[in-house]
């Protein structure tokens, strides 16, 4: 598993195959004493009724209550936001960014998923 | 705010080590210096140079350390602001400065590097900040004038980074220069207010503080090009975009015809308009009391370092508490 960005146990790809599997440049004795820094959270923020949540950044906070009030005062001080959701970080599964070609580009020769591939009569042209 | 990091890193930091490298590494390269060129984007799991990582790990959190001690400087005129109108302004101005450091700090631990370890770098007086908050806040009006020509520069300074390589940086930039905005014009604004509609003594506060606060915010834009040997390597990279002397050299032209509408000079005698350049000549920077402030011998240096490490201890006990409540309520869900 490896989480999107950010997190005590992220930055450098380390659950994610290094294209190199050599240093990940992380500075020694990095997490050896994590137990005193408040857990990540990750911020989603819907900027008004209708839209989705999105991702805005992240913070550190002691417990769920606490991650929305900081998340609240750090992301939406000029009325961002009308709902905020919070995740902890190490609770975010994601794709590999190593494996971003074989999971994405087939995707790239379907052209025929879009509408614009159909040729049709000028007549029809707003079908 | 703003970071000097490129710069004031240069001695230590060095050029990258030549070590020996495997095809691998070298093809890793490769592609990376492909994708910069291609203007990609860089996230945060993907790979990187080593140098790349460690030069934004030290600019990010040197940028982030600057907006939390910037807040000390503005802090201590929040209970003497002249009127509840300026007082929630400010508070507002120094809230969003919290907010900004957050956003960096946040930015550089997607590299890597852990929160505690940011800040022990600060408490340690291993990490440095902006040379600009070593100055004392002497008068009201310096409120104004850091809003004018310290923001100003900032904003200068930060504007290309929204364009940066590294993408979490990038974002927060976008965000915190979309904010930075409201500070430079409240900061012109309270001092519009003060030239035109105060008293003489008004007048010669605010001009006092101009002359104070202008050649420290020239020297915000770092070293000249000349002396700055990691821009090079940075630019290569998408860190860095415009140099020192072209953002020094665009914030004196914008500045001083600010200045003309506010009727306040700049304290430099050398100050003037070059018709063949389409550029104002000005004076030169006195570039041993910038090291000299940037090596810790500023007017406020040990007093900035003492009052933020004062208040990460003294607050200890606050976060330790909040953990342990946090720790207790889980296992009572638990069970």
């Amino acid at each position: 598993m490896s989480h999107p960005e950010s997190g005590p146990s992220a930055g450098p790809p380390q659950a994610g195959p290094h294209p190199l599997g050599g240093s990940t440049g992380v500075p020694a004795g990095r997490g050896a004493d994590m137990s005193h820094e408040w857990p990540l959270w990750e911020v989603f923020v819907r900027a008004k009724s209708g839209l989705d949540h999105k991702h805005c950044g992240s913070l550190h906070a002691a417990d769920p209550k606490m991650a929305i009030q900081l998340a609240r005062d750090v992301y939406t001080r000029r009325q961002e936001g009308t709902s905020i959701w919070v995740v902890r970080s190490d609770q975010i599964v994601a794709s590999d960014p190593g494996e971003k070609g074989s999971y994405f580009d087939p995707m790239e020769d379907k052209v025929y998923r879009h509408p614009t591939f159909y040729e049709l009569p000028k007549s029809l042209d707003h079908m | 705010m703003y970071t000097q990091a490129m710069d004031t890193m240069a001695k230590e930091a060095g050029v990258a080590k030549p070590t020996l490298r495997s095809a691998e590494e070298l093809a890793a390269e490769a592609a990376f210096d492909a994708r910069i060129d291609a203007g990609d984007f860089i996230e945060a799991k993907d790979w990187m140079p080593e140098h790349y990582r460690r030069t934004l790990v030290r600019q990010i959190s040197q940028h982030a350390h600057s907006e939390i001690v910037g807040m000390l400087p503005e802090g201590n005129w929040i209970t003497r602001a002249p009127t509840l109108k300026r007082k929630a302004i400010l508070l507002a101005k120094v809230q969003d400065e919290a907010g900004h450091g957050l956003y960096l700090y946040a930015a550089a631990e997607t590299l890597g590097t852990s929160r505690d370890q940011l800040f022990d770098a600060l408490h340690s007086g291993k990490a440095k900040y902006s040379s600009i908050f070593n100055y004392p806040t002497l008068s009201w009006a310096d409120m104004g004038v850091i809003g004018w020509l310290v923001d100003g520069a900032a904003i200068m300074n930060q504007v290309p980074l929204c364009r940066c390589s590294y993408a979490p940086y990038a974002r927060a930039m976008v965000r915190i220069c979309r904010e930075e905005s409201f500070h430079q014009r409240q900061g012109f604004e309270s001092l519009l207010t003060m030239m035109t509609r105060g008293t003489d003594a008004q007048h010669a506060m605010v001009q006092d503080a101009v002359n104070r606060w202008w050649w420290p915010s020239l020297m915000m834009f770092g070293p000249p090009d000349s002396e700055s040997p990691n821009s090079e390597q940075s630019m290569r990279w998408g860190i860095k975009r415009i140099s020192n002397d072209e953002l020094r050299q665009k914030f004196v032209d914008a500045t001083v015809e600010q200045a003309k509408l506010l009727g306040v000079t700049m304290p430099d005698p050398e100050l003037r308009w070059n018709a063949e350049r389409e550029h104002y000549d000005f004076g030169s920077i006195d570039w041993q009391e910038f090291w000299q402030v940037v090596g810790g011998d500023g007017p406020c240096n040990r007093e900035r370092l003492a009052a933020k490490v004062k208040a990460w201890e003294d607050g200890a006990w606050v976060r330790d508490a909040a953990l342990a409540h946090a720790r207790k309520q889980s296992i009572k869900e638990a069970a």
